[in-house]
């Protein structure tokens, strides 16, 4: 299993997703966001953080660099993309996953360890994959309240691309029914707000984050 | 300790743009920028002619209290600097200490006072800023960020702005350049309505083998000036101003505050990393208070070499800035390197990756002089010594007050019960809960934190590439301070030696801020005297070296001084991540008992700031029993023969016993009987407070095994229930955990929402 990790300036998640992926299982390296190529990587992470500042609107430069353009293309040719908060922003952004991200309900930024139970039915898809119902994964944002037209939510609820929901009264911003994370319609990417990356220790309290990644390599196999 | 910093301040007047005719005498213009006639003579003596307006800007800024620390480098000198593990000591960006494996961990704190009493959300980004790129120009990589706050009490609706626009400006600089915030405190209290405090402390991990000094050396290498743009902002803001007390017409001081970008210090700080791993840098330093002009004089300095500067190739914001402009803007994100001739190239090449600015701006001479020129022109040239060392250094006149200066005002009537007291202090917004401000906080990001705040007396980092782990804590009871001086300041220093105990961890170093009042005048000249020589035996004491540090004087409003504040940062190691213990109990039915010298008193008290009884005097802490007490707390963590272990602090006994109880969900039933056999009364047993006082929790006998060696354990009950009982004579007390939980839990967020 080899990961690629995109890094753009601003990214500050990066190294932990390295770390993530290792533990998870397999090689891992950092994509500069100048590459056009990725390289011969399984599959990609769009790390946590703030890309260019995130000072247009969170993901809103990162979507044209380089590096996106040809996760754009891996995307479509079926390779499994993670994108962890910021890059969820990134990949929604890059119309690579529905819906958008706006300013949390509480006008703060947020850090706490939330619940979030896995959504879905189709077993197979990525995220859904885990016998763990239920995660204990970290939040940290000020951006993250998931939004999508009322229709577009139908859709996504029907064509179970929901893939993770914040547990009852967890909603740490105000998100469109509870969702933490969704996929696209073929189920090769996934975006998420919390970060599986910072639970997958003991020491940082919890290891279901590993679950999450895993469930992506799962998704080659 | 260091001259260079960020921090800024307001108010006084003193502008480099003249004041507006007005047809009286105008004052002269080293007046207006600060200097007084005796320095004014004093550098014209040195220059042997009168200073240009270039060379009068840069003189007045580098003999500003801010960068001469004129009134306080004496005292400064009675500090302990020396130990094993210090790497780098005073003099440095940061201090750093060795922690194994060719690692070392480097530190500081810093304020950012008067910038952000003036504009809170970038006055405390900025000095968030600042003191990142006092960590990583050492080469570390920074880890940690905490920070220790203090605003005037919350029902004023200044101290709820500020409070809310500084934890914002914090957040938003820490969080988007990827640094965790991971502890911190905030004290509320009345003196600070008009000059509150933001204090920031990083902590950084580097390897040995690639940290840089500041000192410039080699002559004909080149100058390099990374990061930002120079524009107009800051100017005169950081020195002359933060040396001057704050007072009307603060608002119109706006202009020199600087505006912070995270995002271009992320791509610095990268930057740097990278040319300091690639070995491309003779030497690094920051940019902070005093700009170009400090960085400079303060490099050539100490490499003893002289330094020039061309102005017309500094890259800037505005096109007609002039000399003076540029070498005093206080621009942020701009660090200066000095580099080898042949690797420019490299060094602008890797800049350019990172898409953040370098430009070769000058060279070092061997004439020891700071020469500024503008193209060919010469605009400026005074001798390094003369500016960096020149300025006179003051002795302090100090005077005890003859009584309380600092006012009282009751909210809690004496004859509340023992339970409703208990709701008070925990409610008390210096002692609840500061969830609604760290949540704002990334206090994750590094995969480092073993121990997230609130969860441990101090924060804990792993450190992996050491195999090794750090704990950090920082205090600084301002109001036990101003009671005694001297006895306040041993306090600070215990406390944070006590939550590092309890973390399992032993001493390094430390770092600390020093936040007084005008030292012009006597009483604060008298705290800020007694408290050092409190820091400085207590350091001694405990053979713990102080590795850097920082001066805040003026932090006086119309109403007066702040209380003296000494805040203190701590860094010590312990062999694992994991074994730190947690403060809350852990389990039903676990003993709890009372270890270390603790003998309350109400004196200094948060019970009596609410009851209106504050005064003079408080009793003087035995640092040797402390001492012991701490080192039998530390083996036993170590040993895993605690299940919990938590300092007692602000609010007594009690409140101690219930912040255990909520963190766990689990009650408690405790008898003080044994407590009040040292002599206290069941109100003193309950709320006073002192130092040197721990709650552990675990089986009765390992608890009992920490007695002896001077170290005195009392059992005190069980863990269990789900009210925490008290049996304190008569004030014993029965109060439901719930109960205590929402007052402590909800008390900040529940007052700033509501008001938002």
């Amino acid at each position: 299993m080899r990961w690629g990790i995109v890094q753009f300036p601003g990214s500050c998640d990066e190294r932990d997703a390295l770390r993530a992926c290792g533990l998870a299982g397999g090689e891992a390296r950092l994509i500069w966001h100048e590459e056009g190529e990725l390289g011969d990587v399984d599959a990609v992470v769009v790390p946590g953080g703030f890309s260019y500042g995130d000072y247009l609107r969170a993901g809103a430069i990162a979507r044209f660099s380089p590096a996106m353009e040809a996760v754009a293309e891996f995307a479509a040719a079926g390779g499994p993309v993670l994108g962890i908060c910021n890059g969820f922003q990134v990949l929604c952004e890059a119309g690579l996953l529905p819906g958008a991200l706006l300013v949390n309900e509480g006008m703060r930024f947020v850090c706490r360890q939330v619940d979030l139970l896995v959504d879905g039915p189709n077993s197979h898809d990525m995220g859904g994959k885990s016998a763990h119902r239920r995660l204990s994964i970290p939040a940290k944002h000020g951006e993250g309240r998931y939004w999508a037209p009322a229709e577009m939510l139908d859709a996504l609820e029907a064509n179970g691309q929901v893939a993770f929901r914040y547990a009852p009264g967890q909603n740490p911003n105000g998100s469109a029914r509870e969702i933490a994370g969704v996929r696209n319609e073929a189920g090769n990417v996934l975006g998420l707000m919390p970060h599986p990356e910072h639970a997958v220790d003991e020491l940082s309290g919890s290891t279901d984050g590993l679950r999450v990644f895993e469930s992506v390599a799962g998704a080659l196999a | 300790m260091t001259p260079a910093g960020a921090d800024a301040g307001v108010d006084g007047g003193p502008s480099l743009t003249p004041p507006p005719s007005t047809g009286a005498e105008q004052p002269a213009a080293y007046e207006v920028l600060g200097l007084k006639e005796a320095e004014y003579l004093l550098i014209v003596e040195k220059l042997g002619r009168e200073p240009n307006g270039v060379e009068l800007a840069m003189f007045s800024l580098l003999w500003s209290e801010h960068c001469a620390y004129k009134h306080s480098r004496k005292l400064l000198r009675r500090l302990p600097t020396e130990g094993e593990r210090v790497v780098m000591g005073p003099g440095e960006n940061a201090g750093a200490v060795d922690v194994g494996g060719g690692h070392a961990v480097a530190f500081k704190v810093e304020s950012h006072n008067h910038p952000s009493a003036v504009e809170p959300f970038e006055g405390a980004a900025t000095g968030v800023g600042g003191i990142l790129r006092d960590v990583f120009a050492l080469g570390a990589r920074p880890i940690a960020i905490l920070d220790s706050l203090r605003f005037g009490e919350l029902d004023s609706l200044r101290s709820r702005h500020l409070l809310d626009g500084a934890v914002r400006g914090i957040g938003h600089y820490g969080n988007s350049i990827g640094v965790p915030n991971v502890g911190g405190e905030i004290y509320f209290e009345a003196p600070y309505e008009h000059n509150c405090l933001v204090n920031a402390m990083c902590v950084g991990l580097a390897k040995r083998d690639e940290m840089v000094r500041a000192a410039a050396a080699g002559v004909g290498n080149a100058i390099v000036l990374m990061g930002a743009s120079t524009g107009r902002d800051g100017i005169g803001g950081a020195s002359v101003l933060a040396s001057a007390e704050l007072g009307e017409g603060d608002a119109a001081k706006r202009p020199t505050v600087q505006i912070g970008d995270p995002f271009e210090e992320s791509k610095v700080l990268e930057c740097c990393l990278e040319l300091l791993g690639k070995g491309l840098l003779v030497s690094l330093q920051d940019l902070g208070a005093a700009g170009l002009t400090s960085s400079a004089s303060e490099m050539a300095s100490a490499g003893g070499v002289g330094i020039e500067i061309d102005v017309a190739r500094v890259p800037l914001r505005e096109a007609d800035m002039e000399p003076f402009e540029i070498m005093v803007s206080e621009s942020q994100e701009r660090m200066l390197a000095v580099v080898e001739p042949d690797r420019v190239g490299e060094v602008i090449a890797v800049c350019e990756k990172w898409q953040t600015g370098a430009a070769e701006i000058g060279k070092v001479t061997d004439d020891g002089l700071v020469r500024v020129l503008r193209g060919a022109e010469v605009v400026g040239e005074m001798p390094v010594e003369a500016l960096v060392d020149g300025c006179p250094l003051y002795d302090l006149e100090p005077a005890a007050p003859e009584e309380w200066i600092y006012g009282n005002r009751v909210t809690l009537g004496a004859d509340v019960s023992a339970a409703e007291t208990l709701l008070a202090l925990l409610a008390a917004p210096s002692i609840a809960s500061k969830r609604w401000a760290f949540e704002q906080y990334d206090s994750i990001v590094g995969s480092r934190t073993a121990r997230r705040p609130e969860s441990a007396d101090a924060a804990v980092l792993a450190i992996p590439e050491a195999d090794s782990a750090i704990a950090i804590a920082i205090d600084g009871n301002g109001r036990r301070v101003a009671c005694d001086p001297y006895a306040g300041t041993v306090e600070a220093v215990l406390e944070c030696a006590q939550n590092l105990a309890c973390a399992g961890a032993e001493p390094l170093g430390l770092t600390n801020c020093l936040n007084f009042g005008n030292p012009e005048k006597p009483t604060p000249a008298w705290q800020l005297d007694r408290s050092v020589q409190g820091l400085a035996d207590t350091c001694e004491a405990l053979g713990v070296p102080v590795v850097g540090g920082n001066v805040s004087l003026y932090n006086e409003g119309p109403e007066g001084p702040i209380y003296p504040t000494p805040v203190v940062g701590m860094v010590g190691e312990l062999p694992d991540a994991g074994g730190a213990a947690p403060s809350a109990f852990a389990a039903e039915g676990d003993a709890i008992a009372l270890v270390g010298p603790f003998e309350p008193t109400l004196e200094g008290s948060e019970l009596a700031k609410q009851r209106g009884e504050l005064g003079p005097g408080l009793p003087q802490p035995d640092v040797a029993a402390v001492a012991a007490a701490c080192a039998a707390v530390r083996d036993a963590v170590r040993g895993g023969a605690l299940a919990s272990a938590h300092d007692v602090s602000d609010g007594g006994l009690a409140c101690a016993l219930a912040e255990c109880a909520i963190g766990s969900g689990l009650g408690c039933r405790v008898d003080l009987q044994h407590l009040r056999e040292r002599g206290c009364t069941p109100e003193e047993a309950l709320f006073g407070e002192g130092t040197g006082g721990f709650v552990v929790s675990g089986e009765r006998e390992r608890l009992e095994a920490l007695a002896g060696d001077g170290v005195a354990v009392l059992y005190l009950g069980r863990v269990g229930g789900n009210t925490i009982e008290i049996a304190a004579g008569d004030r014993s007390l029965s109060l439901p955990l719930a109960d205590a939980e929402t007052a402590w839990g909800s008390s900040l967020g529940e007052r700033l929402e509501a008001s938002a």
